[in-house]
């Protein structure tokens, strides 16, 4: 790799940028100035503790210690995807449904990635692990989030329609099916479209890293390409675990539609 | 027979009743009473407490869909599930056309959108689609409310048929002037109380 080195007068040079944005908003009166600084605060010190940590782990090739900050990923991502519901399950289904179907598609899709196509040594080697599982864990939660937003909202919108087909002898399946289809539809389309666009219209960000970073472009693109495809993996399998472990929540073995196990969105 | 026995469930205080086959008994009483909350428990459309019970045969016994297909709730704000009438009717499309026709509704009223129908035709619409799938209870809330007279008698006589063949029903109405053509027993309902009142 013979890739630039950045030091601090050059991470400095780019910060001027936001120190810029910063004097826009006070020029324009947006308001804007304190949020935008405390964010790029937070970025910084957010990524300098991820780089220690990162390299504390790739330093150690520790089973345990990967397992750990693979677990705290998840829960983190978790957090984040019952943040995002507008009608979230009540008690403890808010954070487990979701947390629990990101933790079955990105730990399946992430073992099947290092143990068949990385294949580094050993499989679970933290350098390659936690990187393709974050990048896998970042898109099933959009996409487990984007599918039980949708489906939470959408049985609440078309709860006539689906009561009219249970009322008439329908199953829970057959009375929700068009909602969880758009569920669905709603939580794969982002990963549709990027696929759709990557290296036409976007070039993907983990692929830019590698080439800045002085890797060979063929290469690069052949890992942005393994990337696409386990995410593309990942969102389906996660997104279709939350979508119908959210249709057997909000229903029950009597085929009844139960939304009362839905809280209320908060006001304002 | 239709038996109801300890029903109970939150907004309804525990009731008792039977249905015997041939019978409607009209449901009336207030608006908020609990008549719906009622009908649904019975439907099994919500959770409720008790014993319901179809010619001896208890309601645990039947799925949660088969049940519904023998005890069928109409419901009195009728809900849709794609825009075309058609799809409601499922396969027996062509058995519905003789049912629309006593609704006093022409057969090409299948080919109709739902978001074009008034309500009067939503409601006709939804007791025949309900009438089709040849329920034993029909559990119906104010199923005539949008009609005009002849409508509203047509349907009457059509529900009256399904008596005569062995059905029972619960009719929820406002209308007194119907209340006494159809039934010879009532319910009324108030605040959550169902009492049972004669002829």
């Amino acid at each position: 790799m013979n890739a630039v080195q950045l030091d601090i007068a050059d991470l400095s040079l780019a910060a001027l940028l936001v120190l810029v944005n910063a004097a826009l908003s006070l020029a324009f009166a947006l308001g804007l100035e304190r949020r935008m600084l405390l964010a790029t605060a937070r970025m910084v010190v957010q990524l300098l503790l991820v780089g220690a940590v990162l390299k504390a782990l790739f330093a150690a090739v520790s089973p345990l210690w990967t397992g750990v900050a693979a677990l705290a990923m998840v829960l983190f991502a978790g957090r984040e995807v019952m943040a995002r519901q507008e009608r979230r399950l009540k008690g403890v289904w808010a954070y487990g449904l979701g947390t629990s179907s990101m933790l079955l598609a990105a730990v399946l899709v992430t073992v099947f990635a290092l143990s068949t196509q990385v294949r580094p040594d050993p499989w679970y080697d933290p350098r390659y692990a936690l990187p393709l599982l974050g990048m896998i864990l970042g898109n099933t939660m959009t996409g487990v989030s984007l599918g039980l937003h949708a489906l939470s909202s959408g049985l609440h919108t078309r709860r006539t329609a689906v009561e009219a087909q249970i009322a008439l002898g329908a199953t829970r399946w057959q009375a929700t099916r068009p909602v969880a289809r758009a569920a669905l539809l709603s939580a794969l389309m982002p990963i549709i479209n990027a696929m759709a666009a990557t290296g036409l219209v976007s070039l993907p960000g983990m692929m830019t890293g590698q080439i800045l970073a002085g890797a060979d472009p063929a290469q690069a693109v052949r890992y942005q390409m393994l990337i696409m495809f386990l995410i593309a993996g990942g969102t389906t399998l996660g997104a279709l675990a939350a979508v119908l472990g959210g249709v057997l929540r909000l229903t029950d073995a009597r085929h009844r539609l139960r939304l009362d196990r839905l809280r209320a969105p908060r006001s304002g | 027979m239709f038996s109801v026995r300890e029903l109970t469930r939150p907004g309804l205080e525990q009731t008792s009743f039977e249905l015997l086959a041939g019978e409607c008994v009209v449901v009336a009483g207030p608006s908020g009473a609990g008549k719906t909350l009622l009908l649904r428990a019975l439907a099994d459309l919500d959770p409720s407490a008790g014993r319901v019970s179809l010619d001896g045969v208890e309601r645990g016994t039947f799925s949660g869909p088969e049940w519904r297909r023998r005890v069928c709730y109409v419901p009195a704000e009728s809900g849709w599930w794609t825009d075309r009438v058609s799809d409601h009717f499922g396969g027996q499309g062509g058995g519905a056309a003789p049912l629309l026709e006593r609704l006093l509704l022409p057969a090409g009223a299948l080919g109709w959108e739902v978001p074009r129908l008034s309500t009067g035709e939503r409601q006709r619409l939804a007791l025949a689609r309900a009438l089709l799938r040849g329920p034993r209870v029909l559990l119906l809330d104010e199923p005539t409310s949008g009609l005009d007279d002849a409508a509203r008698l047509a349907a009457e006589d059509l529900v009256r048929e399904r008596l005569a063949a062995g059905a029972s029903a619960l009719w929820v109405t406002h209308d007194e002037a119907q209340a006494r053509r159809l039934a010879r027993r009532r319910l009324w309902v108030e605040g959550g109380r169902v009492t049972e009142q004669g002829a």
